[in-house]
């Protein structure tokens, strides 16, 4: 066979805690006067890109990187909120790099790789040190100690925070990290810049083609490695917590350059989102995680007060304590509203499934996050502190509101304007929405991908999250990726490279233009079509097949359906999409948006597909099927523990692609089916 | 439901940073009051590229969150629009009344020459960070323990304060000088306050005004017009705080 994965993942023998250590012993060097004869690309200036950009320029390498938007402070990792993941123990709640590497695992339903989650705890704490030293102003207490909180799927408060600027904060440390590498000449900086095509020669990654989103100029580029950092592919859905711009077509091109997507079905459904209030909108706004630590997620006992919450008649307040379903603390006694994020979003679809949404939107889908009784609660500890004896309601509800905002004031306020409610007052609404993915192009333990050369490194692999992710773990992996990790690995693939010639690596390589005259006939053939529907219309339309059968649940019927779906709709894409302008103009958006959408209706067919073959319900893969009594996911570690990676066939359909496993070991932990309750 | 609005646009067309701009005139009916005003705009564009198979009007966004700082926008002869603290991704039509005719330019100032219709090109904010806006710590991961310096939790949070700046540059559209100070200042005073920062503060501060100076952004003159149109509320305090070390920093 073509590709043993398992044998060609890299993961070092040994025991678990000795393997980055050992291996990391036996990996190449390159002598730092030999660095700088070294070009490398990065495509993406988030978290991961960021910070693999500032390493490897402080290594001495020079460094090309490519982002979309108009300066990389901007990269998608700035909006999130809620916080980062590290096992420092600082709280003396028995937290280690044990746990943080056992709650990943499990949270990941078993089917991340052991080795590189325990790597990512073990480094977890060095990020941490980095981004104080950078000047990221993380929350502290009143000692001058960083301060932490709690996130779904542990019972430690490990997460490290900036209120609820989190992503913003770390991203400004990154960022003036290459800032400063920028003003020595070490990097060179291409914002509004797209990868459009990746460029092997000889079947290895030598460089790519971007186009100049402002001439709108095809450029080439070549280096002696492609790191790829373009974050994930959640937009295939329209709808969904990332930014407009985001999109899959750096993975999806290098996939079709042979590079093998690893489960593309993972796709996380975010919880706590304002739910969706109308056609016209463009997208969901999350409201971050951390809010469940305060907040009680319910939805009225009865169905008459649904109804009536529904139509305005009733409020949440005139819904006494009885009468309410407080479901997740119900279902969930030990966890309570802090179970990880997949089972929060099937409990509350599960709650409106049966009529108890509580928005007034086209399916009623809607549930409460409710701060009333922290707001008391914190009062009370406040007034107390404050040696105020008898406080009022009146005095005690505003010392909480004071506490609550100085922990969640922006997402409050975020709240408010969105939806003209103020949650200080009355609940919050919220429902699941489409987040983040968990798969991604596969990687070996160097975060190489099958493509030599061709690194990847972020969300835009599938390496530690498995089924699911925790929490504020997808920053920890971003940064672990590019501050600790490739800096290391590839050096051991460059160091083959030393004695070689500069001239191999040119862009006068007949490939590099072979590739450009490729992507210039796919924008042409794009531009020329002149058909009768835009292309937001495709988008919307292939978002709607996605959630109703590759959403938060799914089943054999509806994804064979979606397959089909999916195909007819990217035949009248192909016929009937309208591009405005002419192919030698510079800025055009519809041209970017018309691309992107091109690569969603072939990843969406993908994503299906691998669901329909994954025959068992684990983390956020819940197919209907295949259920416990209680509704709970069953999963089948007999026959799906593995990785799927899919290889695209030249010249071929989507429906053609070859499935490839890599089997996972489970040494260190147990597998256990996993309970919240 | 509430009612629909509808609306007279002129928007400002310019096809690239050579060609001459002017307003064009558009009609937007039926807008739900809970559009936001980029999804009005979408709505338009669709609009556009079917009736008049012109091309789209540009626009910068990405998050529509209110967190990137890529959106900008001058509506109404505001920076991001009537509504305070916000950004134009979070500036909602509920804010207009039915039938208004609504101006929307680019952010107008020398250092950001437009690119086309409203994008402009900031990257001068970016060249003043690179001039200094950093601390010059090694991405080695070698550091010491993040909690070996406790910060008193007052500073932390004033550093975390002025951290807040998107760097949209708002602040600069709204200044009569398009002097860059809000934004120079609040880098600087986030390190200025952190004990990490501190070494460097003096070299930090006269480089990043300088570079500012070079750039072509005009003196600041306590008009205050950017802390009002600031979308995260930077206060000018900083400005007086960066004055202050600017001072110092010939000492
Ligand atoms: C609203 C929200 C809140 C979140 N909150 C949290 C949280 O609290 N904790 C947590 O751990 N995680 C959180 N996440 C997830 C986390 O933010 C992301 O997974 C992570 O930041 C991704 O980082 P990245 O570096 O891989 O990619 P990104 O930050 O998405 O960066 C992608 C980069 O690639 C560039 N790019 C993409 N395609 C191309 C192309 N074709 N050509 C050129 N450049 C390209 C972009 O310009 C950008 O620079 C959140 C996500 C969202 C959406
Ligand atoms: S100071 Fe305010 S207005 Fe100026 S760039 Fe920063 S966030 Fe924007
Ligand atoms: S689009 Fe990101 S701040 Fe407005």
């Amino acid at each position: 066979m073509k590709y043993d994965l398992k044998k060609n993942n890299q993961v070092p023998e040994g025991k678990i805690d000795k393997k980055w250590n050992n291996h990391k012993s036996i990996l190449k060097l390159i002598s730092p006067n030999n660095r700088s004869n070294f070009d490398i690309i990065i495509i993406g200036s988030g978290l991961s890109g960021g910070s693999a950009a500032a390493s490897l320029s402080e290594l001495g390498y020079k460094v090309k990187v490519f982002c979309y938007q108009d300066s990389p402070r901007r990269a998608h990792s700035v909006a999130a909120q809620g916080g980062i993941n590290a096992s420092k123990n600082y709280k003396g709640d028995n937290d280690s790099i044990y746990q943080l590497f056992h709650d990943t695992i499990k949270g990941g339903d078993y089917r991340s790789r052991e080795a590189n989650v325990y790597r990512l705890s073990e480094i977890s704490s060095n990020i941490i040190d980095q981004c104080v030293a950078q000047g990221v102003p993380f929350a502290r207490d009143y000692a001058g100690y960083l301060e932490t909180r709690s996130f779904g799927g542990t019972k430690v408060a490990r997460t490290f925070y900036a209120k609820g600027q989190t992503g913003q904060q770390l991203l400004l440390g990154c960022y003036s990290a290459i800032c400063r590498q920028i003003g020595k000449g070490k990097i060179k900086m291409y914002n509004r810049h797209e990868m459009l095509d990746l460029v092997l020669v000889e079947g290895v990654a030598r460089g790519i083609i971007a186009r100049n989103l402002v001439s709108g100029k095809l450029e080439k580029h070549s280096a002696h490695a492609v790191v790829i950092a373009s974050g994930g592919y959640g937009n295939v859905f329209f709808l969904s917590t990332n930014a407009m711009g985001a999109n899959a077509s750096c993975i999806w091109k290098v996939h079709k350059k042979g590079g093998l997507f690893a489960n593309p079905c993972y796709t996380q459904i975010h919880p706590t989102c304002i739910p969706i209030h109308g056609e016209y909108q463009s997208k969901l706004t999350l409201m971050s995680e951390s809010l469940r630590n305060d907040g009680r997620i319910w939805v009225p006992k009865k169905l008459e007060d649904a109804n009536f919450i529904r139509n305005g008649i009733k409020k949440p307040e005139n819904i006494n304590e009885e009468n309410r379903d407080y479901y997740l603390e119900r279902r969930y006694p030990s966890f309570g509203n802090l179970v990880p994020r997949d089972v929060a979003s099937r409990a509350a679809k599960e709650r409106c499934d049966k009529g108890f949404g509580i928005e007034n939107n086209e399916n009623g889908e809607g549930v409460f996050l409710d701060f009333n009784s922290s707001i008391e609660k914190y009062g009370e500890e406040k007034a107390n502190e404050l040696g105020i004896n008898n406080p009022s309601l009146e005095k005690k509800r505003q010392l909480g509101k004071e506490v609550i905002e100085s922990k969640y004031g922006n997402l409050f306020h975020m709240y408010e304007k969105i939806t003209e409610k103020n949650p200080y007052e009355t609940p919050m609404k919220i429902y699941p929405a489409v987040h983040y993915t968990m798969g991604g192009l596969w990687v070996d333990y160097n975060l190489m991908s099958n493509i030599p050369g061709c690194f990847v490194i972020g969300e835009a692999n599938f390496s530690d999250h498995g089924s699911n992710r925790l929490g504020a773990s997808a920053l920890m992996q971003g940064l672990a990726d590019g501050y600790f990790i490739l800096p290391y690995t590839i050096a051991n693939y460059l160091a083959k490279y030393v004695t070689y010639k500069n001239e191999n690596f040119s862009i006068k390589n007949v490939e590099f233009n072979k590739s450009e005259s490729f992507v210039k006939n796919k924008i042409k053939r794009l531009i020329q079509n002149n058909g009768k529907k835009s292309v937001d219309f495709f988008h919307k339309k292939l978002g709607n097949i996605m959630w109703k059968y590759v959403g938060m649940s799914r089943n054999h019927t509806g994804l064979s359906k979606s397959i089909n779906k999916i195909q007819e709709l990217r035949n009248e894409f192909w016929n009937n999409v309208f591009v405005p302008g002419d192919v030698e103009d510079g800025l055009n958006t519809e041209l970017e948006k018309a691309g992107r959408v091109a690569d969603f209706l072939e990843l969406g067919e993908l994503m299906a597909m691998d669901a329909l073959n994954r025959k068992e319900s684990c983390g956020c893969h819940f197919r209907e099927e295949y259920k416990t009594k209680e509704g709970e996911a069953l999963r089948n570690d007999l026959h799906y523990k593995y990785v799927s990676a899919w290889e695209y066939q030249e010249n071929k359909f989507i429906s053609d692609e070859i499935m490839h496993k890599e089997y996972l070991d489970f040494n260190f932990v147990k597998l256990e089916s996993r309970s919240y309750k | 439901m509430k009612e629909l609005l509808n609306f007279k646009l002129k928007i400002w067309r310019q096809k690239n940073n050579q060609d001459k701009g002017y307003f064009k005139t558009y009609k937007v009916n039926n807008i739900s009051p809970n559009s936001s005003f980029l999804e009005m705009l979408d709505i338009l564009n669709n609009q556009i590229l079917f009736d008049n198979k012109e091309s789209t009007i540009s626009f910068d966004h990405d998050c529509r969150e209110g967190i990137c700082g890529m959106c900008s926008l001058y509506i109404n002869g505001r920076a991001h629009g009537p509504d305070n603290l916000v950004t134009t991704c979070q500036l909602y039509m509920r804010n207009f009344h039915n039938g208004e005719t609504i101006y929307v330019e680019p952010w107008r100032a020398k250092p950001f020459p437009i690119i086309k219709d409203l994008i402009v090109d900031r990257s001068s904010f970016d060249r003043i960070i690179i001039s200094g806006g950093f601390i010059s710590v090694n991405t080695f991961g070698k550091t010491i323990d993040g909690n070996i310096i406790p910060i008193p939790k007052e500073k932390a949070d004033k550093a975390f304060d002025a951290a807040t700046c998107i760097g949209c540059g708002a602040c600069v559209a709204a200044c009569k000088n398009r002097s860059a100070m809000l934004f120079v200042s609040a880098k600087i005073s986030q390190f200025s306050f952190l004990p990490q920062g501190r070494i460097e503060r003096k070299k930090r501060v006269f480089n990043m005004i300088s570079k500012m100076d070079e750039e072509g952004f005009g003196s600041c003159s306590n008009t205050k017009a950017c802390e009002v149109e600031c979308p995260k509320g930077i206060s000018t305090e900083y400005i007086t705080f960066v004055n202050k070390e600017y001072i110092s920093s010939f000492t």
